[in-house]
């Protein structure tokens, strides 16, 4: 019986072998994918227990901080943001049962502090409980609160601001604003309000026909390519028959002989629609890749949480290529079906205003662990270089010319030379508008001062009656002074 | 002087124990870890005294368990922890009386058919109107008056030892009446009857007291016996195959048998009310990861509130918070507790030198690993989770009475066992020591 027993005993550690193989399976090798099941509900019940790390503004205002509730085993932790709507864009929000959106979900990690499985094993040994870092941002709490403030007079639609030699996001403001501390209660009826759509943060998902604003990445790609120079002069008649319709000028003005300072200044759209054509689609789309048009914006935000920027076909629900047709006339002067991010916008001022070099927008600025410790700081990094040095040096004179003298001179600030340019795209009969037939969509861009660039911001306001320069400008105008007089 | 191994592995069974104890408990939990060393080494005490040629591990081994089992329950509820105490000393009590007068467990085969009798009215018990329970649709309690407990724990006991005994007096007869059919060794048909009947109560279990881990691990523990009596590997492959048709017979008729499997092929199908339980359980362990989250760091409840995030933790579950909380490496200790206990109690076996002590050591052995398999199977998703203990760490008296007094047994077969093959070596002139 003894060779049985021996055999019987085989089977036993066979057995216990499988047992070891499912429990490591299930444990180690397949765990990633189990946290990540809809059925599971620990990896957010046990976040809920760690302490978040608080998110900071620059100057060191609290936007977003955990407090404890219960003690013991029923010990969680609750977010609030005692800012309220200020910042519920770009930060989002983060609970258990309503998920997590923008900034919050984008350094989810820093901010429950898995930035390492080392650091967590130091602190299961030493008994320490998890605790996240905290997350100093690049936003400017008083230019914040006037683009807010002054897009909640003018109407919904965004304001970005980049500081443009690091890409630091100093603005990044949407109207209508939402409390991020209301969304247990309400975040079904934020979501359902189908008009204002508070939830979706405009400035970076916002997908607005960029009008005239589109001119200087136009002009960009005639200069650097040399299809033009400063000194090349273009008829610009006061009508242009383009692919069987007409393409007008303000007021039907025409321009001959007309440089690229005339026709910046005075926005002549058969200027740039010539232009656009001389391009070639070839060309006219190159640039705007190197701006980022057609990619996803290179912010510290979820991918799926920001659009991106070009041609967009509505019928095929895809952006198109430089081998689809396009009007590229239009194109040029930023119409056809060419829709824009406001924060596309505020990187082509931002590339203009850093010598032609864009770097990569964030808005974080440092991680600071528990411990008081900095454990990362943002190291500003290029994202491309679309145009040299001297074609952004030929473009800001251009563009200082529009709020001088031309379309932009709302946007003027006392004493500093500021570029820019306006945008005013015609929206007629847009839902989003209630379909009105007068509606616009006003932009403006552009930096300051003029030739030692602090600030690049986009603004832009929707379903507006009024021009870039009358609703936009201004906007540009007090965000940019509040951030020059806070140097 | 086995003693010294044993001590060893007592006292750094409770050196990790108290660590993790320590951080969170105080005196107050030395005071309890020290009333279960002191009632331990007294045991083991007794144990080497009245029994001094038992295998010397055996002990050690199950009160590493019951301390393991005692933490992670009093870091459920200290209430249960309490409990669990008093079961604790109530098995030792059980213990060492066992011991004390079932020295000569030849007795045991005397009253083979009583003792059989017995283990299946143990098992149809819960089945009887007034004292009959049922728990998650099987009917595996009972209560009379206030005292609860599982037949199907002491059940087993019986069950083991009755048929060692019918086999040590068959397994002969099994072998030499075997015939061919068709190149398949079958038995004699007249002594297959019996085994007949077993499998007949094991279809039985699992339609009267609808329970397939109890049905599956008597089942198993059989077709062991069978195998090592009479060798034939045959029986084993018959035995199995009609295990499977039957079972697949029942789980296709009795709901709760098919729900049981139904939810083990798809516990996605509804991952908040059927599926609960096995998805927590592995939603469980997949947060333990290699080193786990630490003791008491895992979550049971959800926070806030009383509802179960890891349903039975204390029992069904136990090994899943293992893993939760000592990870991977903390359940592979737990595994290997239970290979060395069976690795013991089948070297119990080999010694034992008449065929009762070693088909009967065999049998606790196998019944004992396969329970352990069963459950561990069960919340691992290797088997449909049924509701067996997990042996000496789960809460519930019965289950710990039950596995003292089978621990008991296993060791007065030692003794005698090493006893005698002592007095042959010595009687061969081979005066081997050191074991």
């Amino acid at each position: 019986m003894n060779r049985q027993i021996v055999k019987l005993f085989g089977l036993v550690v066979a057995l216990f072998a499988v047992l070891i193989g499912f429990t490591s399976y299930w444990s180690v090798f397949d765990a990633k994918a189990l946290k990540e099941k809809d059925a599971n509900a620990r990896p957010l019940l046990e976040q809920q227990q760690i302490k978040r790390g608080r998110i900071l503004a620059a100057d060191g205002t609290v936007i977003a901080r955990s407090v404890p509730k219960g003690h013991g085993a029923g010990l969680r932790y609750v977010r609030r943001y005692p800012e309220g709507t200020l910042y519920g864009h770009p930060i989002g929000y983060s609970f258990v049962d309503e998920g997590d959106s923008e900034f919050e979900q984008f350094h989810n990690d820093e901010l429950v502090g898995n930035e390492s499985e080392f650091s967590s094993i130091l602190d299961q040994l030493s008994g320490r409980s998890q605790e996240g870092s905290d997350i100093v941002t690049n936003l400017d709490p008083a230019a914040q609160k006037v683009a807010l403030g002054d897009l909640e007079a003018a109407g919904y639609g965004a304001v970005v601001a980049i500081e443009p030699q690091s890409g630091r996001v100093k603005v990044l403001a949407s109207n209508p604003p939402y409390d991020p501390n209301r969304v247990p209660y309400e975040l079904s009826k934020l979501n359902t309000n189908e008009a204002e759509r508070p939830l979706y943060d405009r400035a970076t998902q916002g997908q607005y026909p960029p009008g005239s604003t589109f001119k200087v990445v136009t002009a960009a790609a005639g200069l650097e390519s040399g299809a033009i120079t400063p000194e090349t002069q273009i008829d610009a008649p006061g009508e242009l028959e383009v692919e069987g319709t007409p393409l007008r000028n303000d007021f039907g003005i025409s321009w001959p002989g007309a440089t690229l300072d005339t026709a910046l200044t005075n926005s002549v759209n058969t200027w740039f629609g010539q232009l656009g054509q001389r391009l070639g689609e070839d060309t006219l789309f190159e640039y705007m890749e190197r701006f980022g048009f057609n990619s996803t914006p290179a912010i510290d935000l979820p991918a799926d949480q920001v659009s991106k920027s070009g041609v967009y076909d509505a019928e095929k629900e895809e952006l198109l290529g430089p081998n689809d047709p396009v009007d590229l006339a239009r194109v040029a002067i930023g119409q056809e079906r060419l829709v824009v991010t406001p924060l596309q916008m505020a990187e082509v001022a931002a590339a203009v205003a850093n010598k032609g070099k864009l770097m990569k927008p964030q808005i974080w600025s440092r991680v600071v662990d528990p411990d008081g410790r900095v454990t990362k700081r943002l190291a500003p990094s290029e994202y491309s270089q679309p145009i040299s040095a001297e074609t952004a040096e030929e473009l800001t004179t251009a563009m200082e010319g529009v709020v001088r003298e031309g379309t932009g001179t709302n946007a003027e600030i006392p004493g500093v030379p500021v570029a820019g340019k306006t945008g005013t795209a015609e929206t007629p009969g847009n839902k989003a508008c209630g379909g009105g037939e007068e509606e616009n969509q006003a932009w403006f861009i552009g930096f300051a001062p003029a030739e030692d660039p602090k600030i690049a911001i986009a603004a832009t306001v929707e379903c507006t009656e009024e021009f870039g320069n009358d609703v936009a400008a201004p906007i540009f105008r007090d965000v940019a002074e509040t951030i020059l007089n806070g140097e | 002087m086995a003693l010294v191994p044993v001590a060893l592995l007592l006292t750094a069974g409770f050196a990790a124990v108290f660590a993790q104890e320590n951080s969170r408990l105080d005196n107050v939990s030395l005071i309890y870890g020290a009333y279960f060393f002191a009632l331990c080494l007294a045991t083991h005490i007794y144990l080497r005294v009245r029994l001094p040629k038992a295998d010397p591990y055996l002990f050690p081994l199950a009160a590493l368990l019951m301390a393991l089992g005692l933490v992670m329950i009093y870091r459920i509820d200290p209430t249960l922890a309490r409990d669990q105490a008093n079961w604790f000393v109530l098995g030792l009590v059980l213990f060492a009386l066992t011991i004390q007068f079932l020295r000569d467990y030849d007795v045991l085969e005397r009253y083979r058919y009583t003792i059989a009798v017995i283990g299946l009215l143990l098992l149809l018990a819960p089945r009887l109107p007034g004292i009959g329970q049922q728990v998650n649709g099987a009917y595996l309690g009972v209560k009379l008056g206030p005292l609860a407990f599982q037949p199907a724990e002491f059940s087993k006991i019986c069950l083991v030892v009755f048929l060692a005994s019918y086999l040590r007096e068959h397994r002969e007869v099994l072998i030499v009446g075997a015939r061919r059919v068709l190149g398949v060794t079958l038995p004699p048909l007249k002594h297959f009857g019996p085994m007949l009947v077993v499998w007949g109560a094991s279809m039985f279990m699992l339609v009267v007291i609808r329970d397939l881990g109890s049905s599956l691990m008597f089942f198993a523990a059989f077709l062991a016996l069978l195998y090592v009596a009479t060798g034939r590997f045959s029986f084993v492959v018959i035995g199995m195959a009609m295990f499977l048709v039957g079972a697949w017979f029942f789980a296709s008729t009795v709901p709760h048998v098919h729900d049981r499997v139904e939810i083990w092929l798809n516990p996605y199908a509804h991952p908040h009310k059927s599926g609960y339980q096995i998805l927590q359980s592995i939603f469980a362990q997949a947060d333990g990861g290699l080193f786990g989250k630490g003791f008491a760091q895992g979550l049971i409840t959800v926070p806030g509130t009383n509802d179960a995030l890891l349903p039975a933790a204390q029992t069904d579950t136990i090994y899943s918070l293992i893993v939760n909380e000592l990870g991977l490496f903390g359940a592979c200790g737990v595994i290997l507790t239970y290979l060395l206990i069976t690795a013991r109690g089948f070297k119990i076996a080999l010694l034992a030198a008449d065929g009762f002590s070693k088909l009967l050591a065999t049998g606790l052995t196998a019944v004992f690993a396969i329970q352990a398999f069963v459950i561990i199977g069960g919340v691992t998703r290797v088997i449909p989770l049924t509701g067996v203990t997990l042996p000496f760490v789960s809460y519930g008296g019965s289950s710990i009475v039950a596995n003292f007094v089978l621990l008991a047994l296993l060791l007065l077969v030692s003794d005698r066992a090493r006893r005698e093959s002592g007095q042959a070596e010595r009687l061969g002139g081979l005066a081997l020591e050191g074991r």
